[in-house]
């Protein structure tokens, strides 16, 4: 009696042990996503990057992400006072899409500012025209940006010296240029210093 | 033959004047560029190549008459997110060639008076602390450029 009681213990020892490695095999496969939540991957859905949008254009047009369906979006997170980054980005995604040629038109090339306080309409309107003709510059209020970058995971953070002035700073940001395809999903990303080469064979792949 | 001599001197000193190297002691300094400002920004970013051809030299400051403030930068690539930060000296390493070019080391330019632009040039000056004071050309490119070269 004693043996089968121990028996049956033994059972629900193994039982707990493999329901314990389960849980935590499939929480290693979820996984925590940088909000802290853990992600429904293990069910076969990826981690949703990109969502609607409301905006303004750099003519001061209001639009959202409705407007670009049918095109790929290439979209690229910055601050019209990058000297650096935001200007390498944006010439990559300009050379890539002149390598293109006329496959292009189907890519709407896209800077949202997440600098809205200095980046007005008037001041993206001066600034994506250094890049390329097709290039929409994109702001809005805080409570338009805030959303937008977190449904695309950007990070971001402005770095003031001390005694700057209060409108003297740089913005420490993700440097990714995101594909959305057609239907405004992800499709694939660019990390920084990608080869303008690179990343036309990889957009042709898509188109 | 003074005739071939004033000849010779006179291409060389137009060779020397197309690369516009600065030299300062045993430091050359090549291809200063800058990129155009784009729009109403008002920073802009300095690149160049410090050929050092002495004893290990640092760069401790940079001034520029285009702007209010002329700062030593770095970037600092953590994961996909790009940090720019100030530095207060760039090595200047003795033998060796030191490239501040985009995505790096920067001479970053804030509170810019008017706007670089693209085919103009200004005055730059960086302070060695050993070599001194050089003075500069710089060349404005256009905004996207990633180097002296043109891009078509």
């Amino acid at each position: 009696m004693q043996l089968a009681v121990s028996r049956a213990g033994l059972y629900l020892a193994v039982l707990a042990v493999a329901a314990v490695i389960v849980l935590a095999g499939r929480h290693y496969l979820a996984g925590p996503d940088p909000a802290g939540q853990t992600t429904a991957r293990s069910e076969g859905t990826l981690p949703t990057i990109g969502g609607p949008f409301t905006l303004v254009d750099h003519n001061g047009h209001t639009v959202t992400d409705a407007a670009f369906r049918g095109r790929f979006m290439l979209v690229f997170f910055g601050y019209t006072y990058c000297p650096d980054v935001c200007p390498t980005s944006l010439s990559t995604v300009a050379a890539a899409l002149d390598l293109l040629g006329e496959k292009a038109d189907q890519i709407v090339p896209m800077f949202i500012s997440i600098d809205p306080e200095r980046d007005t309409p008037e001041a993206l309107k001066a600034f994506v025209g250094h890049f390329h003709p097709s290039l929409v510059g994109l702001t809005g209020t805080l409570d338009q940006i805030v959303p937008v970058a977190k449904a695309y995971r950007v990070y971001y953070a402005k770095v003031r010296e001390e005694g700057a002035a209060e409108d003297d700073y740089l913005v420490d940001h993700t440097a990714i240029t995101y594909l959305m395809d057609r239907d405004g999903q992800f499709a694939t990303h660019f990390s920084h210093n990608t080869d303008p080469a690179v990343m036309a064979e990889k957009l042709r792949e898509f188109l | 033959m003074t005739r071939l001599v004033s000849i010779c001197a006179t291409l060389a000193a137009a060779a020397v004047l197309a690369a516009t190297p600065a030299l300062a002691g045993d430091i050359v300094i090549e291809k200063p560029w800058a990129r155009a400002s784009a729009g109403m920004a008002k920073a802009g970013a300095a690149f160049m190549v410090l050929r050092n051809e002495g004893a290990t030299d640092r760069l401790v400051s940079a001034s520029a008459g285009v702007a209010k403030v002329a700062e030593l930068h770095t970037h600092i690539k953590d994961g996909d997110v790009m940090r720019m930060r100030r530095v207060e000296t760039i090595e200047v390493t003795g033998g060796a060639v030191t490239t501040l070019a985009p995505g790096g080391l920067h001479v970053m330019l804030m509170g810019l008076h008017g706007p670089l632009e693209e085919g103009t040039s200004f005055p730059l000056t960086l302070t060695f602390e050993r070599a001194g004071p050089m003075t500069v050309d710089v060349m404005v490119m256009k905004a996207g450029a990633m180097g002296m070269q043109h891009t078509h």
